[in-house]
């Protein structure tokens, strides 16, 4: 069995009489990987995390995790196993603590309690939140919430963990702390991340990019190979980096690259290297 | 119409525990028929800023003056509601404030509150919803059906239909996917430009900044730390860096260009193409470069 998770052929649809909003959507996410999920608003993302934890189930078509298809019966194992983070941080607080609501999940999931308590110190040292167990959630800044939510799921130990636009409500330095505390726990772990998102900082992080248009599977690859189709890009309405605009513009002027840069550095070398062998 | 804070303080809860200066010894100008960009981080006062503009704050020190409407700290304010009239809000996420039956109904809420007569609200409503780029078969519809998007501009129609002087903008793109916020950009820079709004535009987006304002205040703990044309405010990058915040990205990118091979690009909000352009011709050439 194959530690992944999977979408074979699924077909959704909220209402029966609407059109699907996924339409045969088949592709796996390996044990280990960062994959991000990207498309326009409406292309079905958001409905992907929903059923990678039984949120919702697919009409037609399997999503199975590590082999175990979703359904009804499982789904408190799936549970375990794939963790969500979404959009609102103040939609997702019980406790009145940071200790009690990252304790929380634990609670539903039967841990003992000096276990629990171990945990929590470990999971907000993580998220480098260490100091504020005795804060209300609700007076934290946006980007502490989403600290604390990301350490709630932490806590359960999940193998997944979904990001739902995680970052969309959160200013500048707020994403780029964020983005920093996920790479540095899943460096440590063997964490698989799946990131549904919009920031392009988001997409270049990741090992492997979906993009999602129209409820089907546009294309998959490296962010490399994703934003090297510019033009098609956005005609489906997604944007792509500073860099990869100004490489296609550069390359209609005779400038050819030795490999497509991602980056600023990567430009730069690239400017430099041609510049220097002239 | 004009705006003006003079010196203004304001202070939460004074005198408890809880007290809290959000706003200090600030002053500014907007010239009126200007775009002005007001950028900072969470919790630098930007909110507080914003929600002084249509009296929903009152100054704790100072005054604030849009058009002929003075307000004072410690004096009771009259005449509210002309200036509510004339001060268009669109708060973040504004799409959660709605709440009628229909389109049509919600945008109606405010000029009819006002007084407004039902001939002129229905031709308001009419322009509200072109102004937003939304077809005539939503009218009809409950907000609730439409998309996060739809929803959004159904909202700031609502907000156009008042006829506002001064449109203030919350983080107007939140949450919005690529398309949707180039868009939503793309269509008040049009409805500022066609009906002469004095525009202030709150952001993190130091691209839309230096896009649309003529001008940038930059707030850092209440005070106002910088202010000037955006390609003035963005090239001091050592004092930006200081409250946590980017130069827009072409800048960074042109200067580290520059340090490492000597290609100097002046930036003058040309578009990429034309960049790549001028980018590519110094590398072909190599200038008087070595």
């Amino acid at each position: 069995m194959r530690e992944r998770i999977d979408f074979s052929d699924v077909t959704f649809r909220y209402q029966e009489d609407a059109p699907p909003v996924l339409k045969d959507v088949d592709f796996f996410i390996d044990k280990g990987e960062w994959v991000a999920i990207i498309g326009h608003n409406g292309s079905g993302k958001s409905t992907i995390a929903k059923l990678m934890n039984g949120l919702l189930f697919a009409e037609s078509g399997d999503v199975s995790v590590d082999g175990s298809v979703i359904h009804t019966d499982n789904v408190w194992e799936i549970r375990k196993k794939v963790g969500m983070v979404f959009q609102n941080p103040d939609n997702q607080f019980v406790g009145t603590t940071v200790r009690d609501d990252i304790a929380f999940g634990m609670e539903n999931h039967g841990v003992p309690r000096e276990v629990m308590l171990e945990k929590v110190a470990e999971v907000l040292r993580d998220v480098q939140m260490e100091s504020y167990e005795e804060h209300e959630p609700h007076r934290l800044s946006g980007g502490q919430k989403q600290r604390v939510a990301i350490a709630g799921v932490l806590a359960v130990a999940p193998d997944y963990m979904v990001l739902d636009e995680a970052t969309a409500m959160l200013d500048p330095k707020g994403r780029q702390d964020i983005l920093e505390t996920v790479r540095e726990v899943q460096e440590h772990s063997d964490l698989t991340l799946i990131t549904i998102t919009h920031d392009l900082r988001e997409i270049v992080a990741a090992d492997r990019v979906i993009v999602m248009n129209e409820g089907e599977v546009w294309f998959e690859g490296t962010p490399r190979e994703v934003f090297a189709h510019k033009d098609a890009l956005s005609t489906i309405g997604l944007d792509v980096p500073f860099v990869a605009k100004l490489t296609q513009e550069m390359k209609k002027h005779g400038i050819s690259f030795d490999r497509e840069p991602l980056n600023h550095e990567e430009m730069v070398e690239e400017l430099w290297n041609l510049h220097s062998t002239k | 119409m004009e705006l003006t804070f003079n010196e203004v303080t304001f202070i939460y809860s004074p005198g408890t525990p809880f007290e809290f200066k959000a706003l200090e010894d600030l002053s500014m100008h907007v010239p009126s028929g200007s775009y002005t960009a007001v950028i900072g981080h969470t919790g630098s006062g930007k909110s507080t800023l914003i929600q002084h503009v249509n009296a929903l704050l009152q100054p704790t020190e100072g005054s604030v003056q849009v058009g002929d409407f003075v307000m004072e700290a410690g004096k009771k304010n009259k005449n509210l509601r002309s200036l509510r009239e004339k001060t268009g809000i669109v708060f973040q996420y504004p799409e959660h404030q709605l709440f009628e039956e229909t389109v049509e109904k919600d945008i109606a809420f405010g000029p009819k509150n006002f007084g407004v007569e039902q001939k002129e609200i229905e031709e308001r409503v009419t322009n509200a919803l072109e102004a937003v780029q939304l077809t005539e078969d939503v009218r009809e519809k409950s907000p609730f059906d439409l998309s996060g998007g739809q929803m959004r501009r159904v909202a700031i129609a609502g907000v156009l239909a008042m006829k506002p002087k001064v449109l203030v903008l919350d983080e107007p793109t939140a949450g919005l996917d690529p398309r949707g916020q180039k868009e939503m950009m793309e269509m008040f820079y049009t409805l500022h430009e066609r009906e002469g709004l004095t525009t202030v535009l709150v952001t993190h987006s130091m691209e839309d900044a230096l896009t649309y304002a003529d001008d940038v205040v930059i707030l850092n703990d209440g005070k106002k730390f910088m202010e000037g044309k955006p390609l003035e405010v963005f090239k001091r990058k050592e004092e930006l860096k200081q409250v946590q915040l980017d130069v827009p990205e072409v800048l960074e990118f042109l200067e580290k260009v520059e340090k490492r091979t000597g290609i100097s690009i002046n930036y003058e909000k040309q578009p990429i193409a034309e960049l790549a352009k001028e980018l590519a011709f110094r590398l072909e050439r190599r200038d008087d470069y070595e």
